[in-house]
């Protein structure tokens, strides 16, 4: 009788295995969790914001099971190439060095300014102290400008650092800036000229996984075409916010 | 939570914060304070074996067995805590699902290294990717245990193989003069004299386990000093129910408390477990107690 029992709890498993290759597969979505309107967490403790509707709804199209980790900015390419989740919707630029490793979908948001925010007017910024995140291409623009750039790990610690005169301005992706400015009640302020840097915010994903990356462009350029991106941009970044 | 919560912009201080401490997050942030507990709970004794175990081996008479244990001890001491838990958690994950990729999907054609990607058959997936949260989180913590025993377990190791050393030669060569072999010796009159030595750099390596735990966010563990940093940010109107200025000051405030607390409580516990190890030991500490005693 064990030995039947044994047999047939074996066999249920390599069944489950077998069916988890072929189609049971979850797909994790890593991101952050500290950039609103990006990717936040909400007043329940779950992942909420623009990528979280898009990430979903590109699930839904894409006929996926998703579900949503979080991870740290700094771990967040080495986690992925890891396949500890598959892919990273965290408002992360198309650059370069980082299509290096890891591939991006086409662009979900449009190339967008980056810009300055300060506590005062008339600041130069290629020469005061600019705040930015670690390892993000806002921080290597200010690195080669020529102004002196302090690093924090979060996006709320690079703008803290401004209101606590740590540093002159911070510079960020204006889409992240621009609430912020406007419930300082004039605390805060844009200084100086936008930027306009890397090539949009894409998904990214393992250069191993095309099949996935097939799939989510697809999806995404869906989306691009029967203009409901174009509302998702409307509904989390306002009417003047750059659409398809 | 409360039924009065569902507007909290129209509430009254008092009950405004009766809803904004009792939300999901909030909530997320009093469990975290669980984990690290456990953590440390968990994480102290196997991190003691590992270092009790690696001191023993260090001492070994046999060459090539004392230099595993030296070695083990000089690695891990020396590469920093913040690139250790970066790239050995992630090697070690990757060891394990290597492992049964072989074991499960012999009929795997591509390659597991694709540039640098790391790529194993869905089935030898740890845990399935199809695998419900908790499990997911149930198995970062046990790498973060592990990893937190390795790291600490080295430290623990130096200290053990000092105090190991420094119970007086005069109580081994008279345990030997008495007929005892080796292994006697060591279990009946090394070990249990060895403590006292050891305490106070044990006690030391606590007090820095204790604060060491917001490297736990690398391994994609939640801790507390994550969950203070992220609530206590400012948040605009636009984006929760409960807006408000940047309070990480009140939230790290809150963390003081709570570390100072648990330091002072390990303080008192170490010191009546030093008292207890001092008992009847050929130390200064033991004689005083033999004088007042007297």
């Amino acid at each position: 009788m064990k030995k039947i029992i044994l047999t047939t709890t074996a066999l249920a498993l390599t069944a489950g295995m077998a069916m988890a290759d072929s189609h049971a597969k979850t797909i994790r979505m890593g991101t952050e969790g500290a950039y609103p309107p990006y990717n936040f967490i909400n007043d329940s403790g779950e992942v909420d914001g623009f990528e979280r509707e898009l990430g979903d709804e590109l699930c839904v199209r894409a006929e996926l099971t998703c579900e949503w980790v979080k991870n740290d900015w700094d771990s967040i390419i080495p986690n992925l190439v890891s396949s500890n989740y598959d892919t990273i919707m965290a408002g992360m630029s198309i650059t370069d060095e980082r299509d290096e490793v890891i591939d991006f979908t086409q662009d979900y948001f449009p190339p967008t300014a980056s810009a300055y925010v300060g506590a005062a007017e008339g600041i130069d910024v290629s020469t005061a102290v600019i705040a930015a995140q670690t390892a993000t291409i806002q921080a290597g623009y200010v690195a080669q400008s020529g102004a002196t750039l302090v690093e924090f790990a979060t996006p709320e610690e690079t703008v803290a650092a401004v209101r606590n005169g740590e540093a002159d301005a911070v510079f960020a992706d204006k889409d992240y800036l621009a609430p912020l400015v406007e419930e300082s009640a004039g605390a805060l302020m844009f200084v100086g000229e936008e930027v306009p840097l890397g090539g949009g915010v894409g998904m990214g994903l393992r250069e191993s996984d095309t099949d996935l990356k097939e799939k989510f462009d697809a999806a995404i350029t869906a989306m691009k075409a029967d203009g409901s991106l174009n509302a998702l941009l409307i509904k989390w970044f306002g009417e003047g916010t750059i659409t398809y | 939570m409360f039924a009065f919560c569902t507007d909290p912009s129209t509430l009254d201080t008092a009950r405004w914060m009766a809803c904004y401490l009792t939300t999901g997050v909030h909530m997320s942030f009093y469990g975290s304070f669980l984990t690290v507990l456990l953590l440390l709970a968990i994480t102290a004794p196997v991190a003691l074996a590992f270092g009790f175990g690696a001191a023993i081996v260090a001492r070994s008479h046999i060459l090539p067995i004392s230099w595993i244990g030296k070695s083990y001890i000089a690695l891990v001491r020396g590469v920093p805590d913040i690139a250790f838990f970066l790239f050995f958690v992630i090697a070690l994950d990757q060891a394990i699902e290597f492992a049964r990729h072989k074991a499960l999907c012999p009929d795997w054609d591509q390659p597991i290294r694709q540039g640098s990607d790391f790529v194993v058959c869905q089935a030898a997936k740890v845990p399935l990717s199809s695998a419900p949260q908790w499990v997911h989180e149930t198995y970062s913590f046990s790498l973060a245990v592990l990893t937190f025993a390795i790291v600490f377990g080295a430290f623990a190791a130096n200290v053990l193989y000092g105090a190991m050393r420094a119970v007086p030669r005069a109580q081994l060569e008279t345990a030997e003069a008495y007929g005892m072999t080796r292994r006697q010796t060591f279990w009946r009159v090394l070990v249990p004299q060895m403590w006292v030595f050891a305490l106070p750099g044990l006690s030391n390596l606590w007090m820095v386990l204790i604060k060491a735990t917001p490297l736990l966010f690398l391994l994609g563990v939640e801790d507390i000093v994550y969950w203070a940093r992220e609530l206590g940010g400012t948040k605009t109107p636009r984006f929760t129910e409960y807006p408000h200025g940047d309070w990480r000051m009140w939230y790290f405030l809150v963390l003081l408390i709570f570390y100072l607390a648990f330091t002072r409580v390990s303080e008192v516990v170490l010191g009546r477990v030093m008292q207890k190890l001092t008992r009847g030991q050929a130390t200064a500490g033991g004689e005083a107690q033999r004088r007042a005693a007297a």
